[in-house]
């Protein structure tokens, strides 16, 4: 199998995160592989070893998009055990938004993809800056693949795939046909940490820089002047202070009512 | 005028108030017109006219229900060029944003997820990096294409009402075939509570609640509030997974978040940092909840939030 997992370089939100220059982009310092898509690279690391892992011929392949310090969400990822690495990279890309983004990286799929081609992509839910949850549907529209979002289990038989999905009110089965794009939720597995052998085995790994000519990009299409949508002010939200603080002396209950209906709440 | 249109999914027997609020949005930007899936009941197409729609689209397949979103997202670009509309609004629910995702990529048009406002010239607002920024951000091509949270539009009838035309539109089969099937689907037993996402009032409860939710749940029934819970209480099992609000669970932004026994770690406040009023009760002093809460109880929850329920409750009579 060829399994192809996303995973992105994003702010750690640890820190205060902060928007800067003409098209207000994130600030990446402090950056770190998005918490969501380790769930995602776990869950291809298990199909892999279900399958017989590496040795059996399955790939996990970990694919980021982004600049130079983007590669550590690859190298991160071939710690916790993925097999070879790609980091897309180009100056034209700053900026994209979520409809670029997604061009850019179903050309980077369709270029992994020649000869033998890709069977699974599986990325996070979400991923912790921009929020969007676009991605996964819009690259699965550029690919004419169908989409399992959200999946919090996932099953391959063959060329079926069975995911569960829970939502506030149902919760769902359904199945599509391989290839497809999935994404899972934080629900489906318990990631691992990369062990010393992993880090070890990381250092033998492949990692391969791909730029918008080696995948066929127009650089037009992407970055700022590619994207759909544009972000003309953005403003820092003032950070919230602390109002009244009450130690409980036997009628803090009372008072907390008494707030809210001062704050016409109740 | 500029065509707005406004999708619609499945209503039953009458709009939800998130679905009369994009119908009043609409209104602020064009001539009003809907993308319906499902049945139209008759309560339905009364709101529709009340609410000044010039036309009603409906798909010419009835089983857009048995599949994720690409079906619906192809009926839906179909519908959007039939009607030429210039402006597409949609719920902001997970699957209202994968259908702009892929109508987005289908109409060339860009998206722009979790509005809280549009300003006439089509500029829509947002809150960005867990409600650290708030953006301005427009679309650059011909069609634009928008999931709006809901409570940020007060619903308001048109001054005149319409007579809709209605009008089918063909689904394009090759989205069917790449579609995934939905093979089994189960109703959760109704908690009666809102919807967190959409609710005006939360009352959350954390690690401090030692697996009793008790406390928080009678307070926010006291209140007609939904139940919110730390990351730390659903991994504990103490509540269902859909509860957790914060980084990697719902963001929300209620009116009053009521937060209990959550120390307040930054994922935690990343889910709810944007609410208007911000209560907390924790017996540690120093639980970093307390530098954002607008009213602070340094107590024992267990004391707290029963006398509150019951002072409510009298309040209320």
């Amino acid at each position: 199998m060829k399994i192809i997992v996303l995973v992105k370089h994003v702010p750690d939100a640890q820190f205060d995160r902060h928007l800067n220059g003409e098209g207000y982009t994130t600030d990446r310092d402090e950056s770190i592989l998005s918490e969501l898509d380790e769930y995602a690279l776990e869950a291809g690391l298990q199909l892999a070893e279900a399958r017989g892992g590496s040795k059996a011929g399955n790939q996990v392949i970990a694919l980021s998009m982004g600049p130079a310090g983007a590669v550590n969400a690859v190298k991160k990822s071939l710690q916790m055990g993925a097999t070879e690495g790609f980091h897309l990279t180009d100056d034209a890309l700053a900026g994209s938004d979520a409809a670029a983004t997604s061009l850019a990286l179903a050309a980077a799929i369709r270029h992994i993809g020649t000869g033998a081609p890709v069977d699974l992509v599986l990325t996070g839910m979400a991923s912790t800056d921009g929020e969007t949850s676009l991605v996964p549907a819009q690259l699965a529209e550029r690919l004419g693949l169908p989409q399992v979002t959200f999946a919090s289990s996932l099953e391959l038989d063959g060329g079926r795939l069975t995911a569960r999905r829970d939502a506030d009110t149902y919760s769902e089965t359904v199945e599509a046909s391989l290839p497809a794009v999935v994404s899972v939720t934080d629900q489906i597995n318990e990631p691992r940490y990369p062990n010393f052998k992993g880090i070890i085995a990381a250092k033998r790994k492949s990692i391969t820089t791909l730029s918008l000519a080696d995948v066929g990009v127009d650089p037009s299409q992407v970055g700022r002047a590619g994207s759909w949508t544009t972000v003309t002010s953005a403003e820092e939200r003032p950070p919230r202070t602390a109002g009244t603080i009450i130690t409980d002396e036997g009628d803090a209950g009372i008072k907390l009512v008494d707030f809210l209906a001062a704050q016409k709440l109740l | 005028m500029a065509k707005v249109l406004v999708f619609i999914d499945n209503p039953g027997d009458a709009l939800k108030k998130s679905s009369l609020e994009l119908l009043t949005l609409a209104r602020s930007l064009g001539e009003t017109v809907v993308a319906l899936n499902g049945d139209l009941n008759s309560g339905v197409s009364d709101e529709f006219a009340e609410y000044g729609v010039t036309a009603v689209y409906r798909p010419s397949s009835q089983d857009l229900d048995n599949y994720l979103v690409a079906p619906k997202a192809a009926y839906l670009a179909a519908a959007v060029e039939a009607a030429g509309a210039g402006t597409v609004l949609l719920d902001n629910s997970p699957e209202g944003k994968e259908i702009a995702a892929r109508l987005g990529i289908r109409l060339g048009a860009g998206v722009i997820t979790d509005v809280v406002g549009v300003d006439a010239d089509g500029t829509a607002h947002k809150s960005v990096l867990a409600g650290s920024y708030t953006t301005a951000s427009r679309v650059t091509t011909p069609v634009a294409v928008l999931t709006v949270k809901a409570n940020n539009v007060t619903p308001e009838p048109a001054a005149s009402p319409s007579t809709p035309d209605a009008v089918t539109v063909e689904v394009p089969g090759d989205s069917i075939a790449t579609a995934a099937r939905i093979t089994d689907r189960q109703q959760k037993t109704a908690t009666g509570r809102p919807d967190l996402t959409d609710a005006r009032i939360v009352v959350a409860g954390g690690r401090g609640l030692d697996g009793d939710f008790g406390p928080v749940e009678q307070l926010a029934d006291a209140l007609g509030a939904a139940v919110g819970a730390s990351r730390a209480a659903t991994d504990a099992g103490w509540i269902s997974h859909d509860a957790q609000v914060g980084q990697t669970g719902k963001t929300v932004s209620p009116q009053l978040y009521i937060s209990a026994g959550i120390s307040g770690a930054i994922q935690q406040k990343a889910g709810m940092q944007t609410a208007k009023v911000i209560v907390a009760v924790n017996k540690d002093a120093e639980s970093p909840v307390f530098e954002i809460a607008d009213f602070g109880i340094i107590g024992d929850l267990f004391d707290v939030l029963p006398q509150a329920t019951e002072e409510i409750k009298k309040r209320k009579g």
